[in-house]
């Protein structure tokens, strides 16, 4: 599904400016660690995470995520947007909790990185 | 992707480039004297669907087709042009910015609109939307053409340098502490390997094996450096800091062993990850540290693709 399909559906508020939204997203991975999206996310994959920090910008650019999703209305630092902006990468605000929004993501299709279908 | 990208691109030239710089400054026109009759001729000869009238220099007018095909309507008796043109012209400064041009264009639905100096009035040019788009082309396939150039200098610099061996280095002062510049060094490390046309999964697991090894010297120690050798088989990353160094290597290894304090892990760093990452990411690594004085790391990462994920070596 298409980024800006999602952010429809889920009432996704985007922050980056210029950063376009046409990824077709198909997983996405939850995490708070940034070593932890480093080792285990798929490129590809849209980040869900309640970190602000600038470097999940680096992290995103540096494992060719589809977006970032704050979780609990949670606001990036603006050091954040610009560096998001550089690598590309888009950065949306979601109202909801990480359990919900991944949740709602997941019947919307965008699945986890696979290794369920695996059985790990 | 790209698309909105290029829009974006394109909406940032339209502000910074001036009418002056799309406009055409050669411009075909007629006097106020010119009959009616000998207009067509012109307009056939120039291939253009109107021009503007001027006197002694000045703008006075401008004359179309459309005034044309008007004037034969109405009997075609021959006058002269200042009859039939159009007084009250819109113009264009040659000094604004080329959107005016766009909106002016868009707006009244012209074909054209000439460009005029800005303190004497005198003609300097015609600006049509065909113009527009030529120069923004041309704007666009110039940037585009310097990135080329870019990629293919560093692409082809192992071919290009004589030199039985050749391995490029590069160098960076890692500051302690500062998480608002942690991850600077990968991010430019990444884009180098991209420009040297380093395939990029063996990219991607240099730079995260970087960015892991930086956000260490930052977390942990007042300081470092790291050096980077890119050669046509390997990339070494060498990390070097005046940090506490570390007591137990083979704890230190474990995954989610961290001594991070709390504030870092609240950042979302320190989780105890780092190392084992790098391991992951890394053909070869080995790691020495003395207490008190300092760690250095030695990361090797080769360019072939086939057999992954490799086999590690730890020589610590």
């Amino acid at each position: 599904m298409k980024l800006k399909e999602i952010v429809e559906k889920l009432a996704l508020e985007v922050r980056t400016k210029n950063v376009a939204l046409d990824y077709d997203v198909k997983r996405g991975y939850a995490s708070d660690l940034l070593s932890d999206v480093l080792a285990n996310a798929n490129e590809g994959d849209l980040w869900i995470t309640l970190q602000v920090h600038q470097n999940i910008a680096a992290v995103a650019g540096m494992k060719g995520l589809s977006g970032i999703i704050l979780i609990n209305s949670r606001e990036p630092e603006e050091a954040t947007l610009r560096k998001a902006e550089d690598e590309k990468i888009p950065i949306m605000v979601s109202k909801l909790a990480a359990f919900e929004l991944t949740g709602r993501l997941y019947n919307l299709g965008i699945t986890g990185t696979g290794n369920a279908a695996k059985g790990i | 992707m790209n698309k909105e990208r290029e829009l974006s691109k394109v909406q940032e030239l339209v502000y910074e480039l001036k009418v002056s710089d799309a406009m055409k400054s050669n411009v075909i026109s007629v006097g106020p004297a010119t009959l009616m009759s000998e207009l067509r001729e012109i307009l056939k000869i120039n291939r253009i669907s109107g021009t503007p009238v001027v006197d002694s220099n000045k703008l006075v007018g401008i004359i179309s087709i459309e005034d044309f095909i008007k004037w034969l309507a109405d009997g075609a008796k021959d006058c002269p042009i200042k009859d039939k043109m159009i007084v009250n012209v819109m113009t264009l400064f040659s000094d604004e910015p080329l959107v005016h041009a766009v909106s002016k264009l868009e707006q009244f639905g012209y074909g054209r609109l000439p460009v005029i100096n800005r303190t004497d009035n005198k003609l300097l040019g015609v600006i049509t939307k065909g113009d527009i788009i030529e120069r923004l082309l041309k704007e666009t396939e110039i940037d585009y053409h310097e990135e080329e150039i870019h990629r293919y200098r560093a692409s082809h610099i192992f071919e290009d340098i004589i030199a039985d061996k050749t391995t490029i280095i590069f160098r960076y002062y890692i500051k302690g502490k500062d998480f608002d510049k942690a991850g600077e060094v990968s991010t430019g490390l990444k884009k180098n390997f991209s420009r040297l046309g380093i395939d990029p999964q063996i990219a991607r697991r240099a730079a995260i094996a970087s960015y892991e090894a930086e956000l260490n010297v930052v977390i942990h120690s007042d300081g470092g450096e790291m050096q980077v050798k890119v050669r046509p088989d390997k990339i070494s990353i060498d990390v070097e800091d005046t940090g506490p160094g570390i007591a137990d290597i083979e704890k230190a290894m474990q995954p989610g062993y961290s001594t991070a304090p709390e504030w870092v892990r609240e950042l979302g760093f320190g989780a105890g990850m780092g190392l084992s990452n790098i391991k992951k990411c890394a053909d070869k690594m080995s790691l020495t540290s003395v207490v008190g004085k300092g760690t250095h790391l030695k990361i090797s990462i080769y360019m072939k693709k086939e057999g992954e994920p490799h086999e590690i070596k730890r020589d610590s």
